[in-house]
Formats: structure tokens, sequence, C-alpha cells
């Protein structure tokens, strides 16, 4: 108690009208180190105090406008640029879908900016002490009083002065405020035990119901209503066929769209003979082509077709690609093969679609000149 | 009470211009009906819309004062009874409507339902018998509201009996379910029926959102010419003017709102029985129609109200208020004529001869009002309070 510091002079008034004449009679007095506290925002209150405009608008304008088009660039670089989906239909960069979105972050990010300029600008944030804190003249402005405040830093600031003038606006209730050094000095300790218990259990509290709520309260009666559906999933049985199974196949002879029926059915030498490879030995075909070997044929066949598979004898090793037989043959009759299997190798016709089969042709036609280089290819 | 009001008359030129507009749009639309009797009848229910939204959205601005208790719109209550009072000329800007019903809603047509499988389904309610009952019970309900409240109002000016606040009070509890309900029905049938394979469930809540602020900004506009011109009391403030500004403001983004729900909801489901109604709105040149609706619903009145000044500067408000009535009309233009005309939107003599009726109909009802009872509600216990309104 013995080095309690003046903060300042504090007077309450019991209305609005009588807290704007107070403000005014104290800028007339050229005090400048004041403030004013209600508790509510008193209109007419920033003129009283002859404030400037405040700019606190700005924050809100710019950030808000950044949110808008932060969100505005985050929905086109997802479903147009990085991930694009059709969804109903809808070009891949829809606007009126991204307005809901770009509305709820512009008003997110511009609520937050404001209250958290507000904090920082003028509660000095990090600092969360202040010797008003917990005083009566706080609570009683917190509650239906109007308070003024005169701070000892003011230039003007002179203990009789200020108690009289404060006494000429006609008010009695006049509180000096003292603050002490360990006060302001004082510095928060993060191991206290204290503080690691209440964070202890607020970490335990907000997993526990975290886990509760998605493991168990959402598979409970009502929550799980909306899973119990009259359809069938996947890999379920049905009672409707006779067969028992859920999933029906294509009607027979469906063509897959933009496929088409393939005629050569166990006939690999006509197949050899009339298909033709459409696709150019472009850069593109040949991208396409290594990306799909590599991720169809390259675990039995070798990243580089010598037949060396990366699967450990697990399945038996196919012949190298790289054979005078497979080099002789036609695009059409690898074609075949890809289409309709051969001895232990399925057909790909369901992972591979016509063009990506013959991309892969592609590739593996680079793959052996590679191995295989004439003469004119080393100038 | 010392209130210095003393009744003032509002200036002949006034009365004569109201009369003369009135005059020259009434014959205008005449003739329309002559020349051409389909595209007349649409204008018609344009501007029987456009009557009806300005007179339900001030009895709603009444009812809403009368039930939040609120005071800062006491000193101008009265010119807005005044607005209200066009609700009166609703049944005779239907009757010409009602006669050329057939041009209008091909629900009409018993031939044209028997072979349409959606209207036999809709045909319990969407027949002639139905929707003439409909429209005669919900006029009766508004005149029956509009009587009560100016009645009980004016009294009080005589009695400055407190107890008819109270009164009023408990009739808008009873008019808001009834205002809600008849103002969903009034756009259903008349707007939405024009298009009776057409849906949309928030079709109501949209027109109601216009009706509001064409009944403010109406209002708003009545009331800074008088209050500017001394016809009304002294002492109403920047506070009062800024608290419609606001209510402007507000509800010109609830009307975005609304119409960009429906405009989404529309567009993502993507079914063919209610995207028609856009595509049509952005045919040919409808598509400059539908992108000004944006702009002048929208975007206009929001920037122009955004600031505090615009809402406190009497003369700024009022030019909002116009932008903002006329935005209603135009709404209700896009809203209706696609129906009449699919290639592009028309505008002619006809539409210019609708629109001069609407400002006749208007002034010339509120001037005949307002020069018959006291433009302030001298007896309301809320006025002193409304007068030294502070924010």
């Amino acid at each position: 108690m013995k080095d309690k510091i003046l903060y300042g002079y504090a007077a309450l008034f019991d209305s609005p009208d009588d807290i704007i004449n107070a403000t005014e009679k104290t800028v007339e007095a050229g005090y400048k180190k004041y403030d004013v506290h209600s508790p509510y925002p008193i209109d007419g209150m920033p003129e009283a105090m002859k404030l400037p405009p405040s700019r606190l608008g700005y924050v809100a304008l710019v950030v808000g406008l950044s949110g808008a088009l932060t969100a505005l660039l985050l929905m086109y670089w997802i479903s147009a640029v990085d991930y694009p989906i059709v969804i109903g239909g809808k070009p891949l960069f829809s606007f009126p879908a991204y307005v809901p979105v770009i509305f709820e972050v512009t008003v997110l990010s511009a609520s937050i900016a404001t209250v958290l300029a507000m904090l920082f600008i003028f509660f000095k944030l990090p600092n969360n002490a202040h010797p008003l804190h917990g005083t009566d003249y706080m609570k009683q402005v917190a509650s239906d009083k109007y308070g003024l405040f005169i701070h000892a830093e003011d230039e003007k600031f002179n203990e009789q002065e200020v108690r009289r003038f404060l006494e000429s606006l006609h008010e009695k209730e006049i509180i000096p405020v003292y603050y002490d050094e360990n006060e302001i000095a004082f510095k928060p300790r993060l191991l206290e035990p204290k503080f690691v218990m209440y964070l202890l259990a607020v970490a335990v509290i907000t997993s526990g119901a975290t886990y509760f709520t998605l493991n168990k309260l959402l598979y409970m009666v009502p929550f799980n209503w909306m899973m119990e559906q009259e359809k069938l999933t996947p890999q379920s049985t049905s009672a409707i066929f006779a067969d028992g199974f859920g999933m029906r196949p294509p009607v027979e002879g469906t063509v897959a769209r933009g496929e088409a029926f393939y005629p050569y059915k166990n006939m690999p030498e006509e197949a050899g003979n009339y298909l033709i490879n459409p696709l150019p030995m472009s850069k593109k075909a040949l991208m396409l082509g290594e990306k799909k070997y590599d991720i169809y044929c390259s675990p039995c066949h070798g990243y580089h077709g010598e037949g060396d598979s990366r699967l450990r004898g697990q399945f038996p090793n196919p012949p190298s690609l790289h054979s005078e037989k497979v080099r002789n043959w036609s695009d059409g009759r690898i074609f075949h093969v890809i289409t309709e299997g051969q001895n232990a190798m399925p057909s790909y016709s369901t992972q591979l679609n016509e063009e990506e089969r013959w991309a892969v042709i592609n590739y593996i036609r680079a793959l052996q000149r590679a191995l295989n280089a004439r003469e004119a290819d080393l100038n | 009470m010392d209130l210095a009001y003393q009744k003032k008359y509002l200036p002949t030129k006034i009365t004569v211009a109201g009369y003369i507009l009135l005059v020259s749009g009434f014959l205008l639309s005449v003739v329309g009906y002559f020349t051409n009797l389909e595209r007349s009848a649409f204008n018609n229910i344009i501007l029987l819309t456009f009557i009806i939204s300005v007179g339900m959205g001030a009895l709603f601005f009444i009812g809403t004062e009368y039930l939040s208790g609120t005071v800062w719109s006491v000193p101008f209550r009265r010119v807005v009874e005044f607005v209200a009072a066009s609700i009166l000329l609703v049944p005779f800007i239907a009757l010409p409507i009602l006669a050329n019903m057939g041009y209008l809603f091909h629900w009409m047509h018993p031939e044209v339902v028997e072979m349409d499988e959606l209207l036999k389904s809709k045909a319990p309610y969407l027949n002639a018998k139905f929707f003439i009952i409909r429209v005669t019970v919900f006029i009766a309900i508004w005149w029956l509201i509009y009587f009560l409240f100016t009645r009980n109002s004016l009294k009080q000016d005589e009695t400055k009996d407190q107890k008819l606040t109270k009164t009023n009070t408990r009739l808008s509890a009873v008019f808001m379910p009834f205002f809600a309900i008849t103002i969903t029905f009034t756009a259903i049938d008349w707007l939405m029926s024009l298009e009776p394979h057409w849906f949309s469930t928030i079709f109501g809540v949209y027109y109601f959102s216009g009706s509001v602020l064409a009944g403010l900004a109406t209002s708003t506009i009545a009331i800074i010419f008088l209050s500017e011109k001394g016809y009304l009391v002294k002492g109403i403030s920047q506070d009062n003017y800024y608290s419609l500004g606001a209510l402007l403001f507000a509800f010109t983004n609830f009307w975005a709102y609304i119409a960009f729900s429906q405009y989404l909801l529309i567009w993502y489901a993507n079914l063919p029985e209610e995207t028609f109604w856009f595509l049509e709105r952005w045919e040919g040149s409808w598509m400059y129609v539908s992108i000004g609706l944006i702009f002048i619903r929208f975007v206009i009145p929001y920037f122009g109200l955004l600031s505090q000044p615009s809402k406190k500067d009497p003369k700024r408000l009022v030019v909002m208020s116009f932008i903002v009535l006329f935005a209603h009309y135009y709404d209700l233009y896009w809203m209706v004529m696609p129906t009449y005309a699919k290639d592009g939107f028309v505008f002619g003599w006809i539409e210019i001869g609708f629109i001069i009726l609407a400002a006749g109909l208007l002034i010339s009802v509120f001037s005949y009002i307002a020069n018959k009872y006291n433009m302030v509600a001298i007896g309301d216990p809320k006025l002193k309070r409304g007068i030294d309104f502070k924010l």
C-alpha cells in the first residue's frame, strides 16, 4: 500500500445530457488527457469531445474487401483450377454459388478485424491490465452512471485545480483513482499450478466433448435418422432380384460413352491388321502414356518394359516388351492385348479408355526405341 | 403539452399538379385500353400491385410502430397514415383487371386447364370464383384495418385518450398475421399466377420486401417535404431522418438477400419447371432490364444510403427515396411484363401513361386526405418523446 500513485480524478454523472455538458466544459478548460465512460454509446459524444471521425470503419472496409477477394479467389482456385469437377452441369467458375461464401467471409473477416483493431489500438491488447479495472468507478459506469475521468498525466493536471473544476460541474461524487506499481509491473506466470490445472481441465473437457459428439452422439437417435434410408448401398444384398445382388451389371451389349464397340473380340490377327493408332507421337500423348503406363503396366512389366516385376514373384513375370516379337507387332496388335488380355494378363479395358490405351502404346514404342535405337537417332 | 402545431393547407400547386397527372394518366390508360387491351391490362397489374405495395408498406410501418413502441416515428405517423390511404384505391384499380382476366391468366380458360395436368391439379385454388373471393376478402380486411387505425388515431387528436394507443397496439398485433398472409397471397394471385406453372416459395417474402420499401420511400418523400416546408411540428431532426434512412437501407439489403436467395436456389436446383421464369427474363433485351434491376434496386440505393451523412441529409434521402420508389415500379415491371412480351422488353406511351396515373393517384389521394385532417398526431402520448428523440 505504500507505493500508491495517483492515476487521475473521476466524476460521476446521472444523465447523458449532464455528461455531454461536462465533456464540453472539459474540452473548453483545455484538458487533453481525459476520457468518458458510459454504459452504452452516447450519440453526440464524439462531437462534444471534438474527436475526429473514427477511422475504424476503414479497417472494416479494407479487411472486408480483402476477405471478399480472398473468398472469391479461393473458391475459384478450388473449383476451377486445383480440383475441377463439374457439379450439377454448372460451369467450373459458377459465380452465384460463390456469393454466399464471399458474403460470409466478408462479414466474418470485417467484424473480427474491427474488434481486433479496436482491442490492439485502443486497449493496447497484449496489456490486459488497466488501473481503472476493478475500481468502484468502473463498476458504476458499467451499470447506470456516466463517468468523466481526467488523467494525472495531463499537462494541465493539478490536484486542487482538477478537484475544483469537477466541483464546478456541480458534481459531488469525485473519486481519486490510485494504482500501485505492482499492478502495472505484474507479469503472468505460465507455469503456475493453478493455471496449468485449468488448462488441463479445459483440454480434457473439450476433447472429451468433441470425441463424444463426433463418435457417439451423431449415431444416436435422432441424429442417425438421416442415415436410415430406403435405398441399396454398394455391395449390399437385395431381395428384389433373383440373384440377390444389390448392384446390377449394365444391360447386355452396353457400350460406354465415348467408346466404340470392339469388333475384334478373339481376333488378334485382324486387330493387328486393321486397327490404326489415331494418336500422333506428340508430347501430350507420351505424357499421358507415361502416366498410365507407370500406374497400370509398370508393376509387372517394370518401369522400362523389361519384365522386371516389382511384385517379387507373387505373380509370374511377363516377358520383356523389347523382344523382337513385340517390336514387330503393329500398334493394333498391342491394343488387342491390352483390351482383351493375354495369358496371365487380364483385360485393362475398364482401367484404360481407348485414348489412354493408344497413349500407352505410344509410350511403349518410345521405350523400345530407347533400347534399340537406330543409327539415325545418334545425329 | 405545449406543441406549436398549426394546421396548414398544402399549396394548391400540389393538388392541381396531382389532379393534372391523375386526369392525363387516366385518359392515357383509357386510350391504351382501347388500342391495346392486353398490354394495358398487364400494365394495370403493375399499377395495382404498386399501389397495394405503397398502401400495405405504410400500414406495416404504422403497425410496427405501435407494436415496438417506437417513438421516433410518432411526429410523422399521421403522414404515413395519409400514404396508407392509397389502399382505398385498390378496388377501383382492380376492376378493369377483373373484367379482362381472360387476357392475363391462362388458367382462366377451362379448355386450357383441361389439357394441362398441372393446371388441373391447381384448379381448386386457381379458379375465377375463388380468385375474386380472395381479392374481395383481402381488400375488406385492408380497408377495415385502415379505417380502425386512422379512426382511433384521429379520435386521439380530440380526446387525448391514452387508451387509444393501447387499442391500436392490440389492433396491430391482430393485423400482423393478416398482413403476412394477405400480402403473400396477393403476390401469388396477381404476380405468380401470371405464369401458373411456375412456383417459388419465397415469392411472397420477395413482394413483401419490395412493398415495405415502397411504403417507406413514399412516406419518406412526403415526410421530408412536409417537415422541411414547416407543415409538421418543429423539432423533427436529423436523428428522425436517420432512422428512416436506416430502415430504407436495411430493407434494401433485405430485398437483395431475398432476391438472391430466390435466384440461387432456382439456379442451383436447375429444374426446368422453375428456371424458365428466369430464362424468360434473360431473353433478348430483357437481359438488360434484369441487369439494370440489380443496380437500380440494390447497388445504387446501397451505396447511396451506406454512409451516415447520407441518411441525415434530407435532400440526399429524398433522392434515394425516389430511386427506391422507382425501383419498386421497375421491379414489378420486370416481374409482370415478360409474360406479355416474350422476345424483349416493350416500353411505350401506354407504360408511361400508367406511370403518370400511379403518380397522379398517389399525389391526389395524399393531398385530399392531408388537407382534411391534422398532419401531426397531436394527441399521441409519445409525441413529445418523438420530437425530443436522440439517437
